[in-house]
């Protein structure tokens, strides 16, 4: 059949499809407790500075993302002021590895995260903790039974959001961590690799159909779980 | 059980200042809307930090500025009971029961589960979730929800405000019952007369971020400087009254207090129940003679004890009827007439009484005058 060449993946793409998801997953499952501290804090702290963790927070939504990814080289170089003090410490190396192109994903995907999160928090009903409190959850208990149940839809709808955004990161992730196969060369870095060859055309289809694939399925899901949940959390 | 309040606390412009103790099984807290009412339960229940002052219950030191003391609300336990039911939407109506019962020890549990489902009458909701439910089963779930947490304070922010009705007919027995039964003092917020004089035991009178009286409710209801703060065209007395006894064959039921008898229509009480009844100042003629060939039947023997401002067409008039208090609502044209002054003998004829029905049916749509059946006489 004249479409099956589509499915008949070379083991270097198959590399890719695999090393893309391994690095979104990584980049989402790190970032989501930091994403949801950050969510609350700016939903309802009241500090000095909150102003200025806002806007560093959406900042890598509106740099150009090679921008963002110089400023990771900058920072997390085995020279920059946090990146050598890191490789002292325990070893660490986030430069050219799939670590540091989690690390571009999870920057990149972060405002987006947050901002999902947040709209949740800020749609708890605060009138509810109050009733929890009154009736014995010390401020923890209130946070662990009523305010997380309440802003699970936010939350995973951000963490599907960040997945899709940390699959498709591309300016970031080949500015810190270049374009090294098998180790930070993630699907949209394949697929820009395969139109800079000749003869690259068919991989690069191949790789695009299961970006779209991916892509899809991760909205379908979250449209589906998103929906369940708030029937749940809407008390139905 | 002994509430002591002794607080002042600035909100914007307005002022609380306000201090009471009361001992009653159930405490209203009454009051005009703005009045202060919320603030007052919120400090009770550590939702709100007074700036200055001082709470207690039975002795136990809840809030107090002067030493820096005050205990956080989730180690307070008080029960609070909101104006909206406030149940956790994720959790199913079980679930919202039991919320309360993982925070304390087990030897700390007074209330059975069985017994509060059985109380509230919601053993068929157990397994359904708030989202589904009516107005008024979502606000017995929250009242079993915070009695079993088994609090040592049970505090009501009018609980029946946002209900229509036919569902404050629905909740009305169940707090009856719940003062009746459960050993849990309760504090209640609400601006309704006949709410307060059906359930409370003790008064707690509020005006403008002010205590202005605190007593039993007869008294305090029958104070006439107090009229205005009850509403003026609410004014009315209470008498408490018990059932002396029924004649089958008019169809009558006689009640009876210190004050004298009422001939009611047929009651469905054994004698010797007690009861409320509230006679609205408006209902009741005054007279120097007893009438002779009336149809009233009630005619009460007192003494005019205090006559109210005489301002505009009519004046209130307090009569004491050996000790107990009756309001008449009379024009000042009749009180010159009649010579009426304190001391000075007078009749009251008595035209409608309110009566409170302990056993209201369910679901029975029901005026303002919530718990009270009009009757007349």
């Amino acid at each position: 059949m004249s479409w099956l060449p589509l499915l008949d993946f070379t083991s270097a793409e198959l590399v890719a499809i695999r090393l893309s998801l391994e690095v979104a997953a990584w980049a989402v499952a790190t970032s989501l407790p930091v994403g949801v501290l950050t969510a609350l804090a700016l939903a309802r702290g009241r500090f000095w500075g909150r102003e200025l963790l806002d806007v560093t927070v959406h900042l890598p939504l509106v740099l150009p993302p090679v921008v963002t990814g110089f400023v990771l080289l900058l920072l997390f170089g085995r020279n920059g002021p946090l990146g050598r003090p890191l490789l002292e410490a325990t070893g660490f190396v986030f430069a050219f590895r799939w670590t540091g192109a989690a690390l571009a994903s999870a920057v990149m995907a972060f405002p987006l995260m947050v901002r999902a999160i947040r709209l949740s928090v800020e749609a708890v009903d605060r009138r509810l903790e109050e009733a929890a409190g009154t009736l014995g959850a010390g401020p923890l208990w209130v946070f662990l039974t009523v305010t997380l149940p309440l802003i699970l839809p936010g939350i995973i709808t951000g963490a599907i959001l960040a997945f899709a955004r940390s699959l498709g990161e591309f300016g970031a992730t080949i500015t810190f961590v270049s374009n090294i196969p098998g180790e930070t060369q993630t699907l949209p870095l394949a697929i820009y690799t395969f139109t800079q060859v000749p003869g690259g055309d068919a991989g690069a289809l191949r790789l695009t159909l299961v970006a779209v694939a991916i892509s899809t399925a991760a909205l379908l899901l979250s449209e589906f779980v998103g929906r369940r949940v708030a029937r749940r959390v809407g008390g139905l | 059980m002994s509430l002591e309040v002794d607080v002042r606390h600035r909100l914007g412009g307005f002022l609380l200042e306000a201090r009471f103790a009361t001992q009653g099984r159930l405490t209203a807290l009454f009051g005009h809307s703005g009045a202060g009412k919320t603030s007052l339960v919120n400090i009770i229940a550590g939702l709100l930090r007074p700036e200055r002052g001082r709470v207690a219950i039975d002795g136990r030191v809840l809030v107090d500025t002067s030493s820096g003391v005050f205990v956080p609300k989730h180690r307070r336990h008080i029960g609070y009971i909101f104006q909206e039911p406030r149940l956790f939407p994720h959790l199913s109506v079980r679930r919202n029961l039991l919320y309360g019962s993982r925070f304390m020890r087990p030897r700390e549990r007074r209330e059975s589960f069985a017994d509060v489902v059985e109380l509230l009458g919601i053993g068929a909701l157990l397994e359904r979730r708030p989202g589904l439910l009516s107005g008024g089963e979502k606000q017995r779930v929250a009242i079993g929800r915070a009695l079993l947490a088994s609090p040592r304070l049970l505090l009501m922010d009018e609980p029946l405000a946002a209900l229509d009705d036919a569902r404050k007919a629905e909740i009305l027995p169940y707090i009856e019952r719940l003062r009746d039964q459960s050993r849990i003092p309760i504090v209640y917020v609400s601006h309704s007369v006949a709410e307060v004089t059906r359930l409370a035991s003790t008064i707690v009178l509020l005006d403008h971020g002010a205590v202005v009286a605190t007593g039993p409710v007869p008294q305090v209801m029958a104070r006439l400087d107090l009229l205005p703060l009850a509403g003026s065209g609410e004014a009315g007395a209470v008498l408490e009254m018990r059932v002396a006894g029924h004649d089958e064959g008019y169809r009558l039921t006689t009640l009876r207090s210190a004050a004298g008898e009422l001939r009611v229509p047929l009651l469905d009480l054994a004698p010797g129940a007690p009861l409320r009844v509230r006679i609205l100042a408006r209902d009741v003629v005054l007279g120097l003679d007893p009438p002779e060939r009336l149809s009233a039947l009630n005619l009460l023997a007192g003494r005019v004890a205090e006559i109210g401002v005489l301002a505009g067409a009519t004046a209130d008039v307090r009569v004491e009827l050996n000790g107990e208090m009756l309001l008449a609502r009379v024009t000042r044209l009749s009180i010159d007439r009649l010579d009426l002054k304190p001391g000075r003998p007078v009749y009251a004829i008595v035209k409608t009484v309110a009566i409170e029905r302990r056993n209201l049916g369910q679901g029975q749509p029901m005026s303002e005058g919530a718990g009270f059946d009009e009757i007349s006489l």
